[in-house]
Parts: C-alpha cells; sequence; structure tokens
C-alpha cells in the first residue's frame, strides 16, 4: 500500500517503506491455477504448509492445510510436493 | 553483406565491442547494464568472439582489470551505469592520466539515494573531470557506430585516451530498434589493429604513470589537454570518414536541426536532442522560428561550436538530465562559460528536466520551447534554471 | 503513419516478447519499429505492461506510449484489476485473452477482439515451467483483429526467434488463434 503525497510539501526526506501485510494487495487476483485440497486423501504431513513461498497456507490446529485464496498466486508448489497428491491445480473460472 | 536487425541498443553495444575486435572484457552487472555484457558472454562462450571475459567481484575492480588488460596491449571494453560507475571512479582518473585507450559503454541511470533505475545524466556528468572523452548517444544505431569511432579515436596517437559512449537506459538500453550491423571486412578497414601509447614488456622493464613531483606534474596534466582539444579537431573528421564508409552521420560534436536561421535554439543531450526535432517541426508549422541542437559529445567540449550557434541565434535554451546541488546542469553551465568572453551574447535559460527518468516528451519540449520564446520577446529572462514539470 | 501498441499481461507471460516479436513482423514488411517494456521493476505475477510502435518512416521519438491505437491483453484477469482503455484512441480495438466471448468482457464502446490463447496453449501442451505460454499466439489474433500486420509476418518472426519442435508449437498456435479470433464490431460473438 502506497502513501502517495499529493504535494511536494508531503514528501518526507527520504522515501519510506514499512512492513505491511499484503502490500502488493489481493495477489490471489494473479492466479490462472487454484489448488484445490481433498481433505479426505491429506495426511496432515504438513509438507504443503513448510513449502508455500507466500505463507498462503495455514496449518490448523489438526495440522490440515488451510489455504488462503487472497494471497495464493497459484504457483503449485503445495500440489508437487505433496506425497500423496491431495492437492489439484484447477483452472480457475473466468 | 550489411546485416539488417532489429535489437536492443544494449545488444548492440555487444555487437560493436564484437566488430571491433575486443579482446578483454571485464564487467560487473547493474541495471540497465546488464544485457551488454550478457549478449558478450554469449559471443565469448559461443566462440564467435575471440576474446577473455573477467567476471570481477566489483565495478572498481572491472575498470582497475581494464587498465591491466590495456597496458598489457589488448582492445578493452566495459559497462557499467549508475553507482557502478561512481564505485569505479578513483580508476577512472587513473585509466586516463595513465593515457589508456579504454572504451566504455555508460548506460545512464540516475544515482542514488532515493534509489532509481530510471535514466538521467547524473551518472556520466559527474565524472567528466575525469580525463574520460564523453559521447552521448540517441539511437541504437549511433550506439554501435560511436563504439567503433571511439576506438578509432582513443587509439590516434595524437589522442590516447579513454571514452565513455553514453546512452540512456531503457529508453535506448532496453529498447527494441532496427540497425545495420556492417561487414566485418569493412569495419576492419575502417579501425586497424589496437594500438596504444606504451606497452608493458617484460623485455623492456618499465613501469609507467609512476609518481611525479611538483616540477613535472603539471605538464604531465597539460598533455592530456592537449589531447582533449586533438579530439576535438578529429571527432568530426572521424564521423565524417565513418559516414563515408558505413553511411550513418551524426554531425560530429553537435547534430544540428534547423538552425540557420533560428530565433531560438533548443540544446540537449542524448534522446531528448532527438525527440526536440519533432518539437521543432511543429513549432515550425507555427511559423516559430526554433532550431535543436543536440551536444553529442560534452568532452572536450565544443566551445567552438557553442559560440557558432550563438552568433546565428538571439536565444540559448539548454535542457539537462541532471542537476549538480548548490548550481545548475552542467550543459547548461558549459554552454555560458563557452559564450562569457562574446561580445553580443544571446539570451540564456536553462532547464532541468526527465530526472530519474521523467518522460521528456515531444510536448514537453514544445512547452519550454514556447515558454522560452515568451521571454525572448520580452528581452529579459526570468530565472536562470528552471524545473521542468515539477510537481508543486 | 505510426500506430502504437500496447501490452498488458502478467510479468512472466512474456509480455515484452510480444512486444518483441511483433516488432519483427512488422519490420519483415520494411517498417521502422520500436518495442520496449515498461521501464520499471518486474516481478512474476505482477501487472506488466509492454510497448511497441510501427512507422513507415525511421521515428524520431523516444518518450513513452500515452495514446496507443490498440491494446493487447495476455493474462485473463487483468482487465479487471488495470484500466487497459487508458489512454486508447477513439475506434481503438483491444484484443484480450478470454474463454469470454467481447459481449461478456463489460468494455463498452470499445472494438473487442477475444481469443481463449490459453486454451490454445494447454491443446498443443504449448507449457513453458508448467505455464501456458500465450504471448505468440495472441499476435496471431492481433494481426486478424488490426490489419497491421499479416499473419505470414508474424509467423516467420516467431521461427526465426525460436526453432524446432518449440517454434513448431508456437506457429501452430499462433495460426488457431488467427482462425479463433472473436471480433465484437463484426457481428461475431
Amino acid at each position: 500500500m502506497t502513501l502517495a503525497p499529493k504535494k511536494r510539501g508531503d514528501l518526507p526526506l527520504t522515501p519510506l517503506s514499512c512492513p505491511t501485510e499484503g502490500s502488493m494487495g489481493n495477489t490471489g487476483s494473479w492466479r490462472t491455477f487454484r489448488p484445490e485440497v481433498n481433505y479426505s486423501k491429506c495426511t496432515k504431513c504438513t509438507l504443503c504448509w513448510v513449502f508455500c513461498p507466500d505463507a498462503a497456507i495455514t496449518r490448523q490446529q489438526d495440522d490440515s492445510p488451510k489455504i488462503d485464496y487472497d494471497y495464493c498466486k497459484g504457483c503449485g508448489i503445495c500440489a508437487n510436493e505433496c506425497p500423496v497428491k491431495a492437492i489439484v491445480m484447477v483452472r480457475e473460472e473466468e | 553483406m550489411v546485416q539488417r536487425v532489429v535489437d536492443t541498443a544494449n545488444h548492440l553495444a555487444g555487437y560493436a565491442a564484437k566488430a571491433a575486435g575486443v579482446k578483454v572484457v571485464a564487467a560487473y552487472p547493474i541495471t540497465p547494464q546488464t544485457t551488454i555484457v550478457e549478449k558478450i558472454a554469449d559471443f565469448v562462450e559461443s566462440g564467435e568472439m575471440d576474446a577473455e571475459y573477467i567476471r570481477v567481484e566489483s565495478e572498481h575492480s572491472a575498470m582497475v582489470a581494464c587498465i591491466g588488460a590495456a597496458a598489457a596491449g589488448v582492445r578493452t571494453f566495459t559497462a557499467t551505469s549508475s553507482h557502478g560507475l561512481a564505485l569505479m571512479h578513483e580508476a577512472l582518473h587513473w585509466a586516463s592520466g595513465s593515457r589508456l585507450p579504454i572504451v566504455m559503454a555508460v548506460v545512464n541511470r540516475a544515482m542514488g539515494a532515493p534509489w532509481s533505475i530510471w535514466p538521467d545524466m547524473s551518472d556520466s556528468l559527474s565524472q567528466r573531470d575525469t580525463g574520460w572523452i564523453q559521447f552521448y548517444c540517441a539511437g541504437n544505431q549511433e550506439v554501435f557506430d560511436t563504439i567503433l569511432q571511439a576506438y578509432k579515436l582513443c587509439e590516434d596517437e595524437r589522442v590516447f585516451l579513454p571514452a565513455m559512449v553514453c546512452l540512456e537506459g531503457f529508453i535506448l538500453s532496453h529498447t527494441y530498434a532496427p540497425a545495420e550491423i556492417p561487414d566485418q571486412a569493412k569495419v576492419d578497414a575502417f579501425l586497424p589493429a589496437y594500438k596504444s601509447g606504451w606497452v608493458l614488456d617484460v623485455n623492456k622493464p618499465y613501469s609507467h604513470a609512476n609518481l611525479v613531483s611538483p616540477e613535472w606534474y603539471m605538464e604531465f596534466r597539460y598533455l592530456i589537454q592537449e589531447a582533449m582539444e586533438n579530439a576535438k579537431r578529429l571527432i568530426p573528421q572521424i564521423d565524417k570518414e565513418y559516414a563515408e564508409r558505413f553511411g550513418h552521420a551524426y554531425g560530429g560534436l553537435i547534430e544540428k536541426y534547423r538552425c540557420d536561421d533560428a530565433d531560438l535554439v533548443l540544446l540537449a543531450m542524448g534522446t531528448i536532442g532527438s525527440d526536440a526535432k519533432l518539437a521543432v517541426d511543429k513549432l515550425r508549422k507555427e511559423g516559430l522560428k526554433v532550431g535543436s541542437a543536440r551536444v553529442r559529445v560534452y568532452r572536450p567540449f565544443p566551445v567552438e561550436e557553442i559560440v557558432k550557434l550563438a552568433a546565428s541565434s538571439r536565444m540559448l535554451v539548454t535542457l539537462d538530465r541532471h542537476i549538480s546541488f548548490g548550481m545548475e546542469g552542467f550543459l547548461g553551465s558549459e554552454v555560458k562559460a563557452s559564450l562569457y568572453g562574446q561580445q553580443d551574447r544571446p539570451l540564456f535559460s536553462g532547464f532541468i528536466a526527465g530526472l530519474g527518468g521523467r518522460d521528456v516528451t515531444a510536448e514537453t519540449i514544445e512547452k519550454v520551447a514556447k515558454r522560452s520564446l515568451k521571454m525572448l520577446d520580452a528581452g529579459r529572462v526570468e530565472k536562470e534554471t528552471e524545473w521542468v514539470d515539477l510537481r508543486e | 503513419m505510426i500506430k502504437e501498441v500496447r501490452i498488458h499481461g502478467r510479468g512472466g507471460q512474456g509480455s515484452v516478447t510480444a512486444a518483441e516479436v511483433l516488432a519483427h513482423a512488422a519490420f519483415i514488411e520494411g517498417k521502422w519499429v520500436q518495442a520496449f517494456p515498461y521501464f520499471g521493476a518486474e516481478r512474476r505475477g505482477a501487472a506488466v505492461k509492454a510497448f511497441a510502435r510501427i512507422s513507415s518512416e525511421p521515428l524520431l521519438v523516444h518518450s513513452q506510449v500515452y495514446s496507443p491505437d490498440y491494446v493487447i491483453v495476455l493474462d485473463p484477469y487483468i482487465y479487471r484489476v488495470v484500466d487497459v482503455t487508458e489512454g486508447l484512441k477513439g475506434g481503438g480495438v483491444i484484443v484480450l485473452n478470454t474463454k469470454k466471448k467481447p459481449s461478456e468482457i463489460g468494455l463498452e464502446g470499445w472494438r473487442v477482439g477475444t481469443v481463449d490463447a490459453t486454451g490454445i496453449a494447454l491443446e498443443l501442451n504449448l507449457l513453458v515451467a508448467g505455464l501456458p505460454v500465450v504471448n505468440t499466439s495472441i499476435l496471431g489474433a492481433f494481426a486478424k483483429a488490426s490489419g497491421e500486420v499479416k499473419l505470414a509476418s508474424v509467423l516467420q518472426a516467431v521461427k526465426e526467434t525460436w526453432s524446432g519442435g518449440v517454434s513448431e508449437k508456437n506457429v501452430r498456435a499462433t495460426e488457431l488463434a488467427y482462425e479463433r479470433l472473436k471480433k465484437w464490431w463484426d457481428g461475431e460473438d
């Protein structure tokens, strides 16, 4: 999220960046394919949670994964890493 | 056979280094220069180019390695931008003081802080005092041609100085446009084998550029100044010879456009100088007598050409893609300095535009011209320096 | 004559390459061309822009493209988050990669053409790192929609950029996209 200044007088001494959640906006909108978890196949090994590069998967109380589709970019790493193929990449509906 | 290609200025710089028969390239990557050295690396790897590619750990090492290679007696090339150029600073002085004809492509990029990857000329203009010849290109073909011309110039015994061939980052470096790569035999006829003023030779062991006391240092520096003056005379000759052989010409030191009867002349370097021609054509259609002069060579500064321009016009205006904090843009300063000794001087105003990649369109240049014409009508300039399109 | 094209995509889809291949195709037809990216830090997935100019005379202009004659959109979702019509000249043509029909896009008042380039890529198994390649086929659709370049020139440019099996697949995809383009203003929907 950028706080764009309106006038030159609003400029700070130097440009500032501070840590924010989702500073690029809802990157889930970048997806072409979305991961779908088959919870009956899932063995709760937590590998998908470990490997997700965007921290878009949270590890629930029972160790099963919960995917945050606001930020999941559909990279497919979770599906690739799942040892029992419980995650399938499905083309997003347009 | 002339090869007609569509490619970026960066790739064409790589083609030029290959055509020039460069034997050593020592470089460090930096945006937006990287594709120059990547192209050269491809050529070396495939065997298309018979050269040594040295991967160094910094730009400072890159320049120092080039100094070593040139001193060992081979044609040398490197490329950099912005902070990379700044990191080489002390080595730049050393290269020119050693009178080594190294050619370097500088892909113009703004200096930080704040961090910027976008084009302006602060990087190379900050190095104007290092004794390097400086060319500023306005098109992809010109980048290729100027690198070849630079080797011819630098290796002339009346010069023996290094040269920077500057091109704006992204605007030229990453823009794909048509160009011609000439037949290699023709290039070889234009550019003979590498020559330098001295070479390290284990059979005749001398060390060069050694300690000099106050008794003679000034004289060594005067020799460099003389070499720059010689370069000023040679550049238009080489440009003319190149045009005869290859069909491309750039006006030597300054590329003038519709200046002969111009009341107002717009001066700029790089692509602003090219877009200025579009502005001039539009203004001329409105009956306004405006011309543009693209300063192609900044070092040595074309003082005599500026004096000639001033003699035939009523106002000169500079657009600097640069600012020297606490003073003004360097093109502006030096145009004024060139004219100080003249009896009759035209009106002058300096504009700062396009810093950090701010786009400069033909419309912007037209606006600057109309503003200047108003000042000319009033017979006086409002401000020595104005910043164009600055946000309030 | 100068025509300006803006290409919208996501980093990694090959928007810049699309601009270069388009420029190459026009160059083959004897035009003067420029192709360049939006000059900025780009990353996989982020919205990016690339541009091309096609001219009958050598170009002196080096500034950015503000009023394109054509817009090409590589990504099926990007028009929801980016205003792809920004600066587009009146009567301008937009070519989108999408399963939807032109009337379903919601870009009222513009001449819209659509083609399912993603579908074509999946059909032909034209993938790079598992993702469908759409940047060449969309140019086949552009050739038909705009008439600014011939399909044959685009195919030649593709053949000169890639070789072997990759080239063949890209050529086939481009031909299919040319055939399957739906043009809104021709009543095909």
